[in-house]
């Protein structure tokens, strides 16, 4: 077992046993439900919508190259930078020497799940940059020193109680639980370090193809201020997060916000497509675009996964996955939770160390059926499964198990000899009060629930019986 | 009388020969005599859902072969039927049994679906005068799409209450081998789910799948709660109290 599955492990135990835990996002995750009811019903057809946001990815993520190509054009002619990085490290250093060369101190960053992916913000802290989370729940979880919960509300796991302690010991002069004091402590000290900045680093919703610009959605406003104040703008995105046109937005936005909130659309949507023109009055004067890679192109050359490149980062799969209400974002120990990171972080970072985590899924299609691009992720975790024994990555024991079942199975008077044996044995062990103890035959079962009453008889046995009686 | 297959799922057969039994005398009040081909075993569900689908395919055209010959096959499991209807085409693609499977995949349905689809007959004479809640497995509800064939089958019997509890479309957490595999994970979900049951109050939770079940009242009574789990075929079969 991979050290990473052994964590998870666990984790899961601790989590699931912890019925605060549940209880915090069961009321989260109940005024998400409420609103993303409300939220489809503004639809004329919630389902056509879905349909249409999964061609528009389909058709982007089928012609990667052409898209990001017409991007990167409409960029540089207006000024911008573009940056291709294969993988973490090129990005990392890219955004670091830039800083490094532009006399950067302060850097303020809006929400940006691919800044985690590449550990962007450590590589910065350790060369000297000052880094401020300004997207309110990630503000809080840096506090924390956590990573976020939620790829959409990152501070999902805490309560207002919680947030109210937090401030008091690292803001200083606060002592409140008011949401609105809260909110107000909060915005004191980012737009501090919004003034101050020399560099803002966002994340992309959008890549509008056919426009050159990014698009970027916040419900707070720190995406624009973050990326118009300080005077270098870097964007940081996946390559898959590209849409042909303008016109698609349409479509995308309130898609990804009834999604993600249940919002018909979100407070602030922004379109960034260069450094400040020559007559305008703000803006940076440096805007750069980084298109990482890290492992997507492989999975856009695996015909049967490719279409986990739709995703747009809504977090719907998250808030409807069973498990993860149960385990809660801390315990993948990835950047990406929920279904769609139990899909994505074996292509990302290895079979090996993270197969477990498709195992880990009951496989009842909640995420497919919310996804709002419509992306299978149930069966992809199916696929991840199909996989993982291909390429030899379980146990001995399992795979003789399977081995056993399969021989079994094939012939039905053995499968009917082994039952009775098996129940015979079971009813004599039960019979000696040996249920739910360490030499109990289905402890694995009983670990966590009663058995239940085995019978004496199999159903073919009394079809025999009547069989043989007409 | 009409007459179909019955599909017994392995582990009913030796654990819950009572659903059986009474999926047999649903069907005799709906009209149709059930022959249970005897060569069956199991669909290769566990195998092919924790991944191995070289040992799931040769007793999915174990399976094909068995149960080819009839028009009609009936199950009592919205899971079992899934495996057949939805998974074997992907299971047996390029192999010559391909076609067999698809089309009969089209011939097996879970028994509430059968009842009310092909049927028609939603009228079976049951009483089971008591307070229930449907519990929506994964797979009848999101795989095979009945909502409303269960609870309408619910409703048209005598003396039963049918109460919604929140969340019955959230998984239970039993999932096969998840539930040995994750089962620390597989019993806060359960617990979430049998805190839904007794919410509202109901005497039984009650199911197309009785994997479901069976995982539902292992916490229920390790929670030393009221509740009781009942297979839907069983409540069908009930003449109600004292007949």
């Amino acid at each position: 077992m991979s050290s990473a599955a052994q964590e998870f492990l666990r984790s899961a135990a601790a989590k699931s046993a912890d019925l605060r835990h549940r209880q915090v996002l069961r009321r989260s995750v109940d005024t998400y439900f409420t609103s993303l009811g409300t939220g489809r019903t503004r639809f004329i057809d919630w389902q056509e919508a879905r349909r249409k946001a999964q061609a528009i990815k389909w058709e982007a993520v089928n012609h990667l190259d052409k898209y990001l190509l017409q991007f990167e054009e409409r960029v540089k002619e207006r000024g911008g930078h573009v940056f291709w990085a294969e993988n973490g490290e090129q990005a990392r250093n890219y955004i670091v020497d830039l800083a490094t060369a532009g006399g950067v101190r302060t850097v303020v960053k809006s929400k940006s799940m691919v800044a985690e992916e590449i550990h962007l913000t450590p590589a910065l802290e350790g060369k000297g940059f000052k880094v401020w989370e300004t997207d309110l729940g990630e503000f809080i979880v840096q506090l924390r020193d956590e990573p976020p919960y939620h790829i959409v509300t990152p501070a999902m796991h805490l309560t207002r109680q919680d947030i109210a302690q937090l401030f008091k010991e690292k803001l200083g002069g606060i002592d409140t639980d008011e949401p609105e004091k809260l909110v107000a402590a909060a915005r004191v000290a980012l737009r501090r370090a919004f003034f101050t900045a020399e560099m803002g680093i966002s994340g992309v919703n959008f890549l509008v193809a056919d426009a050159g610009m990014i698009a970027l959605t916040t419900n707070e406003g720190n995406g624009r201020l973050g990326t118009s104040l300080p005077r270098i703008h870097v964007a940081i995105t996946g390559i898959e997060k590209v849409i042909p046109r303008l016109e698609d937005l349409a479509v995308m936005w309130p898609v990804l916000s009834t999604a993600g909130t249940g919002q018909a659309v979100t407070c602030y949507n922004t379109l960034v497509g260069g450094p400040r023109g020559k007559d305008e009055v703000d803006g940076p004067e440096e805007f750069h675009v980084v298109l990482l890679d890290n492992g997507r192109s492989e999975l856009l050359a695996d015909a049967e996964q490719r279409e986990v490149l739709h995703c747009i980062r809504c977090g719907a799969c998250l808030n409807a996955c069973p498990v993860y209400r149960a385990v809660g974002g801390h315990t993948y120990g990835t950047t990406y939770q929920g279904p769609i990171g139990s899909v994505l972080t074996p292509h990302l970072r290895g079979l090996h160390e993270f197969q477990h985590l498709s195992s880990a899924s009951s496989l009842c299609g909640n995420c497919s059926e919310v996804c709002p691009v419509r992306i299978d992720l149930h069966h992809h975790l199916l696929h991840n499964r199909r996989n993982a024994v291909k390429a030899g990555e379980r146990s001995w024991s399992e795979r003789m198990a399977f081995k056993a079942f399969r021989w079994t199975m094939m012939h039905p008077s053995w499968f009917a000899s082994l039952g009775w044996l098996g129940r015979r044995a079971l009813r004599a062990a039960y019979g000696l009060g040996l249920e739910g103890t360490a030499v109990d035959p289905l402890r694995a079962w009983t670990k966590e629930r009663a058995a239940p009453p085995i019978p004496p008889r199999s159903f073919r046995s009394f079809w025999k019986e009547r069989r043989g009686a007409d | 009388m009409a007459r179909v297959a019955l599909f017994i799922p392995c582990f009913v057969d030796q654990l819950n020969p009572e659903i059986g039994l009474d999926t047999l005398e649903v069907l005799r009040r709906a009209g149709y005599e059930a022959d249970f081909p005897e060569d069956q075993t199991c669909c290769g569900q566990p195998a092919f859902n924790t991944g191995y689908w070289n040992d799931a395919r040769p007793l999915a055209e174990r399976f094909v072969r068995v149960f080819r010959p009839f028009e009609t096959v009936v199950c009592p499991s919205g899971s079992c039927t899934t495996m057949v209807r939805n998974f074997y085409p992907e299971l047996l693609a390029g192999t010559a049994m391909h076609a067999d499977a698809e089309e009969l995949g089209r011939r097996v349905f879970e028994l509430s679906e059968f009842l009310v689809k092909v049927a028609r007959r939603t009228e079976l004479g049951a009483a089971f005068p008591h307070r229930v809640t449907y519990h929506d497995s994964c797979h009848s509800l999101r795989e095979l799409h009945l909502k409303q064939e269960p609870r309408e089958l619910l409703r048209r019997v005598r003396g039963l209450e049918l109460v919604e509890m929140p969340y019955s479309e959230d998984c239970c957490g039993f999932g096969g081998t998840f539930a040995a595999k994750f089962h620390m994970i597989s019993a806060a979900m359960g617990d979430t789910k049998a805190g839904n049951a007794e919410g509202v109050g109901a005497e039984f939770v009650t199911s197309t799948d009785p994997s479901c079940l069976m995982h539902i009242e292992g916490i229920l009574r390790r929670r030393n709660s009221p509740v009781r789990t009942i297979h839907l075929a069983r409540i069908l079969a009930h003449a109600g109290d004292g007949q």
